[in-house]
């Protein structure tokens, strides 16, 4: 699996590594009981702070995202096996709850968000139906 | 307390010749922190790594590594035989071959390891019989840096480690440090006015300006604070003035105005909002524009 953080963009390299690590999971490209990467190789891999990758999976563990199990290394949680369909859900609502603060942040109002959502949703049902 | 700050610095100052080029400068770098040192040219970066080292002595301020203080004689010894320290002339004797500097600074340090060494060499790809005389920028960076790193040191102070190098021979340069203190937990300090490895490895930072530190702390903290609240009108924008605190500054552009802040970007959004803008836009800042924001203050 591919995690590419971007150093410049601002935002906390060790948060961009959480969020890939959650999407890999979500896309099925990570699954339950699979092995993530050591803070070593992975630091070095992409060139980063160990310390930060550290921190991303203790803050992953913490989420119940993956289990650090002592000396082993880190694993993807096996819970996400049987609760497939809520985590689904709890994972979305993360990405919306995160796109609704933002977009507050930006000025735009609850009526204007909910109009948003549902353009865009039109939008790819149009799109869909075309395709 | 000693070992928790491996560097501590207090109100360093160092005059030379009429130059002021450390005033009043504090520090304090955690062990085991990837610690970026940035700054301008000129900004006190290589007069406080001197400072550190006792290649320099303080006009006056504290200073002390390893909880050891930098001026005293016996202490500095003690500090420079724990700490691998890459400079600007990177220290490589001419005359010597790759091999024969290697074997020459290993026989000053019982903890050299050959494992690494030979490590280093392989990775770097160092002809060891090659004359130092003949290697490239790139080369002798790359041999400086595998003197400091087989040495097992508990501290590296690089200075400028990148200086010259392309991107490719960077990112090796990277790579092994990351690697590096991954492996002994040791900790680096590292000058630099290269913003995009700093953003890359950094941990830790610090920005010194004409001899001071403007800004330090965890760079995820700093990236977390750091906030652009961008207003746009349908009018020229007004001379605002913001009583939020955290505002580091503002510029007026025609209908734009641009608020840079350090701290509590929603009570400033605020107070933007009672201005009625037509948009209000927050947004993440990137080192590069935190760091030109705060080096250009004083402008």
């Amino acid at each position: 699996m591919i995690f590419r953080p971007n150093a410049s963009s601002g935002v906390p390299i060790y948060l961009q590594l959480m969020e890939q690590v959650k999407h890999a999971i979500e896309t099925g490209a990570l699954r339950p009981g699979d092995q993530l990467p050591g803070i070593r190789p992975l630091a070095e891999e992409l060139v980063i702070n160990p310390n930060t990758v550290a921190k991303a999976y203790r803050e992953l563990e913490h989420d119940g995202v993956i289990e650090l199990r002592h000396g082993a290394g880190a694993f993807v949680s096996g819970a996400a096996r049987e609760k497939k369909l809520t985590e689904r859900l709890r994972a979305g609502q993360t990405i919306v709850a995160a796109a609704v603060d933002k977009l507050r942040a930006r000025g735009v109002t609850e009526a204007e968000i909910r109009r948003l959502f549902e353009a865009e949703l039109a939008r790819l049902t149009a799109g869909g139906s075309r395709g | 307390m000693a070992d928790a700050h491996v560097i501590e610095t207090g109100d360093l100052r160092k005059h030379y010749d009429g130059v002021e080029a450390l005033r009043g400068l504090t520090l304090a770098v955690p062990a085991g922190s990837i610690y970026g040192f940035l700054g301008r040219t000129g900004a006190g970066k290589t007069t406080t790594i001197k400072v550190l080292l006792g290649m320099a002595r303080p006009t006056s301020g504290r200073a002390t590594v390893f909880g050891l203080p930098v001026e005293s004689p016996q202490s500095s010894v003690e500090i420079r035989r724990r700490t691998g320290f890459v400079g600007d002339d990177k220290g490589l004797y001419d005359a010597m071959t790759v091999r024969g500097m290697i074997r020459y600074t290993a026989s000053f340090y019982p903890q050299w390891s050959r494992e690494l060494e030979e490590r280093y060499l392989r990775r770097f790809e160092l002809p060891a019989e090659r004359g130092i005389k003949d290697l490239s920028r790139g080369m002798r960076t790359k041999l400086a840096l595998l003197l400091a790193l087989c040495r097992n040191a508990d501290l590296l102070v690089l200075d400028e480690p990148t200086t010259g190098l392309d991107p490719a021979a960077t990112e090796d340069v990277l790579q092994a440090l990351v690697g590096h203190a991954a492996d002994r937990g040791c900790t680096v300090f590292f000058s630099s006015h290269q913003l995009a490895e700093v953003d890359q490895i950094a941990d830790r930072i610090a920005i010194v300006d004409r001899g001071r530190s403007v800004l330090a702390g965890a760079l995820d903290d700093v990236r977390a604070a750091y906030r652009r609240i961008e207003l746009v009108f349908d009018r020229d924008a007004p001379d605002a003035r913001f009583t939020a605190p955290g505002v580091v500054r503002v510029r007026r552009k025609g209908r734009v105005l641009s608020v840079l802040s350090s701290a509590g970007a929603e009570r400033i959004v605020d107070e933007a909002r009672a201005l009625g803008p037509v948009s209000v836009d927050v947004a993440p800042v990137a080192l590069k524009d935190i760091f030109l924001e705060t080096v250009a203050t004083e402008d």
